[in-house]
């Protein structure tokens, strides 16, 4: 007889299979000290070393199989192994207090998760799992046990457990892992990253009984509504089977095509690209049929660290990203760093107001030499790229003829001292402070293209600081005010033959796609796993139809009769 | 003892990444330096080891105190003081 859980969905999906019951050593803390206090901390200090080398490892592997941020936790880890208080505490207790390594790391581990966890707060739950799961670490060491050595089945299946701590996680095989659930977790435990990472459904607090679970038992895993079902009737596989069916063939759908063009019904052809900040991006970007990148944020390279990057890395790390993308065009946008990110070598100081302050291309006057270097280096990496050059924050006409200045003052020096140099380099500016919009038609004279910054055009236009929570729904793209100079922007390019892309969230927000498309929009940059369900949406579309809801929506007053007309008129295309 | 007093504005406060980075920051000057929270109980610990800055319980909006004593004092205060005011490095 089949049994429904309700848990908290964690990661969304629906998988059927079989359900395995992981279940961790037990640790035996071994109470009394067995040998001499010295032999004890000899014991200790060889464990915690043991215990260091596993977590370099998994940082590593973590790494290479999932991504930067999940391997973030074991850096974490590795700094708890690592206190300075806890060492102290835990060589008194053994060396002075004559306790056994064991029971000594036990206690002082203990303090801190009951402490922490006590605090009641999401993040600091998360830090007491964490803590815990070093502590497990160190007693396994202690005991000899190789915290990796379990034997998964061979065969994929539905991992249950009472509660998944990250080194569990990323211990097993992930191409053996159709879902995850567990007794215990919120949705914002270990866990639920990782699934969402492998996109793999997860549900967590299920309350199931696991010891009472039979072995090899059927389960059912919908991870969008948080339901758990143990051995499914059949009509209720049938019934989640299509759901899952119809999810799953949708996105193979898309994936199938994303490589194609972007074409409308009617013929008409768009850019899809994608956003990006490293070459591991880039590499993304290309398998999900990004025929570009829209937009490369270039940050990456001048954040954590002390001085300027100079040529030679600067060079390497562009070569790097335009080897991946081949022939397909890079839009890079310079430097975009202010008065919220602590780069000191920059001279950027706290400021009050960080995205109203010296940030961007606002450093001209004062430091033309991180421009320079920025278009010397773009344009000796770029000699086999299609490179487009872009301006972030631009305001006035002023700053473009300034920056271009040095632009072509770079490239005669390039040419002269007999230096690679790239050819055929378009050169753009960022519209994402309203005077540019509004003065698109004089600073379209100088550019070859613009590309509309979605984010900060709203925050600008409507005065909202989109980082703060209690104004931050008011930031709408959809904005009546957002969306004409969004119109003004591409027509004013239009009349002067420039081309216009956007690189904003909008870009890849499906309810948008009809709207930007009849704005004319030539070119749509988004996060690159948007793309191939993007591009599957305009396929389904007609501009000129689309043109008219543009232009119906240009005339709404509130932004709710611009997302109701959007719903009216493209219901049908969903 | 030389001191300073700021607002934590970071919207996880001084729990995941901001608390790492506080740590990694005390740690790499040779001084000794403590912090407190005096939104809360007030209890100065060592601001070299995370668990006992975890224990702190500095949420956004809580006001902390950090003092430092030795070789480098100053400049150890400057240098995190500087870290939460530009908000670790995020946009406020």
């Amino acid at each position: 007889m089949s049994l429904t859980y309700q848990g908290i969905p964690a990661s969304p999906g629906i998988v059927i299979g079989k359900a395995w019951i992981y279940r961790p050593a037990p640790v035996a803390v071994q109470r009394d000290a067995a040998c001499s206090p010295e032999i004890e901390w000899e014991h200790f200090t060889a464990a915690k070393e043991t215990a260091r080398q596993q977590l370099e490892r998994l940082a590593d592997r973590c790494k290479q199989q999932f991504g930067a941020e999940e391997a973030a936790i074991f850096d974490a880890h590795l700094m708890i192994l690592d206190d300075p208080d806890l060492g102290e505490t835990i060589r008194a207790s053994i060396l002075e207090g004559g306790q056994s390594a064991s029971a000594a790391a036990e206690a002082a581990f203990n303090t801190y998760v009951e402490t922490i966890g006590a605090l009641q707060d999401e993040y600091l739950g998360a830090r007491a799992q964490d803590i815990r799961d070093v502590s497990r670490r160190v007693q396994y060491c202690l005991m000899g046990i190789d915290p990796a050595a379990f034997e998964m089945p061979d065969q994929p299946v539905v991992i249950l457990a009472e509660d998944l701590a990250p080194s569990d996680t990323v211990q097993f095989d992930k191409r053996l892992i159709l879902g995850f659930c567990t007794v215990k977790g919120g949705p914002t435990s270990h866990v639920a990253i990782i699934a969402r990472s492998l996109g793999a459904p997860a549900v967590v607090s299920a309350p199931i009984n696991l010891e009472s679970l039979p072995a090899g038992i059927q389960v059912a895993l919908d991870g969008t509504a948080g339901k758990v079902i143990l051995d499914p009737t059949p009509e209720e596989i049938q019934a989640l089977q299509k759901d899952q069916d119809r999810e799953e063939a949708a996105w193979q759908q898309a994936l199938s095509q994303a490589h194609s063009p972007a074409v409308t019904r009617d013929g008409c052809q768009v850019e899809v690209v994608a956003n990006i900040g490293s070459a591991e991006d880039a590499h993304t970007a290309v398998l999900y049929g990004a025929e570009g990148v829209g937009l490369l944020r270039t940050e990456f390279l001048y954040l954590d660290r002390d001085t300027l990057p100079n040529e030679a890395e600067q060079i390497r790390a562009y070569a790097e990203i335009f080897a991946v993308m081949g022939s397909r065009p890079v839009v890079v946008r310079t430097l975009d760093i202010g008065g919220d990110k602590a780069v000191s070598y920059l001279g950027v100081q706290a400021e009050p107001n960080p995205f109203l302050g010296w940030r961007a291309i606002r450093m001209i006057n004062e430091r033309p030499d991180v421009l320079r270097d920025q278009f010397r280096s773009l344009l000796q990496a770029g000699v086999n790229a299609c490179l487009r050059i872009m301006l972030p924050m631009v305001s006035s006409l002023d700053e473009v003829r300034q920056a271009k200045a040095i632009y072509c003052q770079v490239r005669d020096d390039l040419l002269a001292g007999g230096l690679p140099c790239a050819q055929d380099v378009q050169f753009g500016i960022m519209v994402e402070v309203p005077s540019a919009a509004l003065i698109a038609e004089h600073l379209a004279e100088e550019v070859d293209f613009f590309s509309i910054g979605t984010n900060d055009l709203t925050q600008y236009t409507l005065a909202v600081d989109r980082t703060n929570e209690r104004v931050a729904p008011l930031a709408s793209p959809f904005h009546p005010a957002v969306l004409r100079l969004i119109a003004l922007t591409i027509e004013s390019a239009h009349k002067k033959g420039r081309w216009v892309g956007l690189c904003g969230e909008l870009a890849g927000d499906p309810r948008a796609a009809g709207l930007l498309l009849g704005l004319r929009l030539d070119e749509f940059s988004m996060a690159a796993k948007s793309i191939p369900v993007v591009k599957a949406l305009l396929r389904t579309l007609d501009s000129t139809a689309c043109r008219q809801v543009a232009s119906q929506a240009l005339s709404q007053a509130t932004t709710q009769e611009v997302i109701d007309l959007l719903n009216d008129a493209f219901a049908h295309d969903r | 003892m030389p001191s300073i007093e700021v607002l934590v504005n970071h919207a996880s406060g001084l729990h995941a990444r901001p608390a790492a980075m506080f740590v990694r920051t005390a740690s790499a000057y040779p001084c000794t330096v403590t912090i407190s929270n005096l939104t809360a109980h007030g209890l100065a610990v060592n601001a070299k080891s995370i668990l006992k800055v975890l224990t702190l319980g500095v949420n956004q909006g809580c006001t902390i105190r950090v003092e430092a004593e030795g070789e480098k004092a100053e400049e150890a205060l400057e240098d995190l003081y500087r870290l939460i005011s530009t908000n670790f490095g995020e946009s406020a």
